[in-house]
């Protein structure tokens, strides 16, 4: 997701945010692109969006989906998921409620590709004495948008003073942000959770140095668990900070200190890393 | 009179402005606003006075201005320097070129197909890797070498190269194996038996026989690697594969941290640090994931006749090969695409070592009897043969292993078919006519449907062997100790009645 709105048409500053994350080893073809760039317009006008991002690619087995997120004025909660087969037709994804996103924790394996596939849990349950199984059953298409609540609570970030809190409680992109500095730059403390303030401990963020209410609403990624669950790189030297999720492999965020520019796209399975905790 | 008391006002407010140094400051901001017209100065504006603010207390000059800048920026670009080098005219691998074929193939090439699969990196890097890769050639005798994927870690990332080095030119001599220090630890076991028996108990342990790792240029050695970090950097050989260390990473999932010297710290133990472990991950991964269009290579035929009993491990690009249609690779049955990398057994090897040979002889030697002997042999492992159709893989859980798909739909005369693993999420390959290519991009780890969980601890082994005296009992209830006192009483009691009586005995009979 292209986070950075200053002015900028994001879908013309898709090639280049590209040419960033690309270190992770996805890219999208030039095909891709050219549709993007004509198909995200479209669609951000269609829905009169403040800001329309593409968000990523979520690989299946036989076909992949294109996501794009479009937001209105509230930048955190006010917003709309559109995932796409081709690139060029947009659907609407079903905003996914606690249920469906703990159900879709139960499901296991790799996505089809097809948004009617039907995903099954088998729970085996003792009652009065004997077993029974209890079936859980989701649809592709609403694993799909859980899945991707998911990882935007787990892993959307943005660097710290990317966007504040105004004293009408809404979040939006701070205009003044001029980047972090190169030492900055390396610490996982300068980079926050851009997900509802709602999980926020409020404890030790206010006892940083220069804290500071409108730019501190949010977690920052230090204190995820487990300790160790991002990987920050200096590519390019300092020229080019790279962060990835080690939960969820494929997510990509990048930041060049010292200018605006940041962003994130996820390519990926849509499966988290359980295993994170044996593997550091 | 109005105007005067405006005035008289005016010069007040503009006395208070000035005692309190916002003139100045206000002054400065408005000069900064009309100089720069910034497109929404009033939602800006406190912004603007913070900077110039701050500005006061950054001095123009420094005194620290005309030290040079070191940061980690400037590094890199001092190591990507040494890659731009303009090869002389005499150089002294270029003879060799004609000879041998091209050593390097085209990297911007292939990367250009990968692109349009969605794979691979920016321009840029990629022809970063393509300079290093050819400064790689430059210094080591390689006969062909390719760049076979990026490993993803925490600190940073390896580039990793696969190169075949020249006949007869192997890089590095081959090390003593471990295995005969292994063999000579048993030997002095087994001559310790016949000492008498209050020396100290020998466990009666065995451990399992040291496999020997298969020789450079065969098996899972069959090819060599180089990683390095960065482009520009030193590239580093990673040392060859033992069978243990192949064994040791099936039961692992470790991240990289990027650092070939970092201990790998996990359960079971590793034997190795990260760059073995490195090792046997490209290993497997290449095993399981470098595939070819069928029929682009075939077995050498004069060689198959010599060895027939023994499964062919050598094959040559089939100068015949009939392009196979895109169409059909794509086609998800996969029986257009062929594995040309031999399958690793679950020994760690691609050949099969029976490690007890060796014991077997020294003990036909004495005599033993041999039915024993052989139904304790243990089978031979096998795999599927070299340039098998990846129809006959496996499947993961329902799983599908391979997706196929082309890479445009607008196109499809000039479509590529992409092959992507589902095993090895990030192994990729495309091919379209005569070429192919393979790439993994990924964290190096398999994919498993199921969450991890490290193997059990073996059992905890027997101290002492199973004896009566040995054995914990249950201790007696109060009834059983009454009982038993009880009976101690009697058995005394008439012991002594009968010593008694035999004291009478004897009186009588004296």
């Amino acid at each position: 997701m292209i986070l950075q709105d200053k002015g900028k048409m994001e879908s013309s500053s898709l090639t280049q945010d590209m040419e960033f994350t690309a270190g992770s080893g996805a890219v999208l073809s030039p095909e891709q692109k050219a549709s993007l760039q004509m198909s995200l317009i479209l669609l951000k006008n269609e829905n009169k969006f403040r800001g329309l991002f593409f968000w990523g690619k979520i690989m299946g087995l036989s076909g992949d989906y294109y996501i794009a997120q479009g937001r209105w004025q509230h930048a955190l909660s006010d917003r709309k998921r559109f995932y796409s087969k081709d690139c060029i037709k947009w659907n609407l994804l079903p905003e996914p409620d606690e249920l469906m996103r703990e159900n879709s924790r139960l499901m296991v394996g790799r996505f089809t590709g097809d948004p009617s596939h039907e995903f099954e849990h088998v729970e085996i349950k003792k009652v009065n004495g004997q077993d029974e199984e209890f079936f859980t059953a989701m649809k592709e298409e609403n694993r799909l948008a859980s899945v991707i609540a998911d990882i935007d609570d787990d892993a959307a970030i943005i660097p710290r003073g990317a966007y504040l809190r105004t004293p009408q409680g809404i979040v939006k992109p701070n205009k003044s942000f001029e980047g972090l500095s190169i030492a900055d730059a390396t610490k996982l403390e300068s980079y926050l959770h851009f997900r509802d303030m709602a999980k926020m401990s409020g404890k030790e963020v206010s006892q940083r140095a220069d804290f500071n209410k409108s730019l501190d609403f949010l977690d920052p990624i230090s204190d995820d668990i487990p300790q160790g669950s991002w990987s920050i790189q200096s590519e390019r030297g300092s020229g080019l900070v790279v962060l990835r999720s080690l939960i969820w492999f494929g997510l990509t965020f990048y930041h060049i200190p010292n200018t605006p520019q940041y962003g994130f796209m996820y390519m990926g399975s849509g499966e988290n890393n359980k295993d994170l905790p044996f593997m550091l | 009179m109005s105007g005067q008391v405006q005035e008289e006002d005016f010069v007040n407010a503009k006395a208070y402005l000035l005692q309190s140094n916002l003139y100045d400051h206000l002054c400065k901001v408005l000069t900064k606003v009309l100089d720069e017209r910034p497109k929404n100065a009033g939602d800006s504006f406190e912004d603007i006075s913070k900077d110039v603010k701050k500005t006061a207390f950054n001095p123009e000059s420094d005194v620290l201005q005309d030290k040079n800048e070191d940061s980690t920026e400037v590094e890199i670009a001092e190591t990507h320097k040494k890659l731009f080098t303009k090869p002389d005219e005499l150089e002294l691998h270029d003879g060799h070129d004609d000879e041998l074929g091209a050593p390097l193939g085209n990297l911007m090439e292939s990367a250009f197909m990968f692109e349009q699969a969605g794979i691979g990196f920016s321009r840029e890097e990629t022809y970063r890797i393509f300079l290093a890769l050819k400064q790689l050639l430059e210094t080591q005798p390689i006969q062909h070498i390719r760049f076979w994927g990026k490993i993803l870690g925490v600190q940073q990332s390896y580039i990793v190269a696969e190169a075949e080095p020249r006949d007869g030119e192997d890089i590095e001599p081959i090390e003593k194996d471990d295995v005969e220090e292994g063999n000579g630890e048993r030997d002095s076991d087994a001559g310790g038996d016949d000492q008498d028996d209050d020396a100290i108990p020998k466990p009666d342990y065995n451990p399992s026989p040291v496999i020997p790792r298969e020789e450079n240029g065969v098996g899972c050695n069959k090819k060599i690697y180089f990683v390095c970090t960065e482009p520009g950097m030193p590239w580093t050989r990673l040392p060859p594969v033992t069978p243990a260390q192949m064994v040791a990473a099936r039961m692992i999932r470790k991240l990289f941290t990027g650092h070939l010297d970092a201990p790998v710290n996990s359960y079971p133990v590793f034997p190795g640090n990260e760059a073995n472990y490195l090792r046997a991950q490209i290993a497997r991964i290449s095993a399981a994931t470098q595939i070819s269009p069928l029929g682009f290579y075939h077995f050498d035929e004069e060689e198959e006749e010599q060895e027939e009993t023994d499964a062919r491990d050598t094959y040559v690009e089939n100068l015949e090969f009939e392009p196979i249609p895109v169409k059909d690779l794509a086609d998800s049955n996969m029986a257009n695409w062929v594995h040309h990398v031999q399958h690793i057994l679950p020994q760690g090897r691609c050949k099969w070592y029976n490690p007890f040979k060796k014991d077997s002889e020294e003990l036909d030697e004495e005599n033993f009897d041999d039915e024993a002997e052989e139904t304790d042999a243990p089978i031979p492992e096998a795999g599927p043969p070299l340039l098998t159709p990846l129809a006959e893989d496996a499947e993961i859980a329902h799983i599908a292993p391979w997706s196929t798909q082309l890479s445009s739909n607008y196109f499809p005369q000039f479509a590529l078919a992409v092959v992507r693993s589902n095993l090895w999420p990030g192994a990729a390959t495309v091919a379209a006519g005569r070429k192919f290519e393979n790439i993994y991009i990924g964290v190096g780890h398999k994919y498993s449907l199921y969450n991890y969980s490290p193997p059990a601890m073996p059992p905890v082994g027997q101290e002492h062997p199973m004896m009566e005296e040995l054995t914990e009992i249950e201790d007696p209830s109060v009834e059983e100790e009454a009982a038993f006192k009880a009976a101690q009483q009697e058995a005394e009691e008439r012991a002594e009645e009968e010593a008694e009586a035999e004291e009478d005995g004897d009186e009588d009979e004296n």
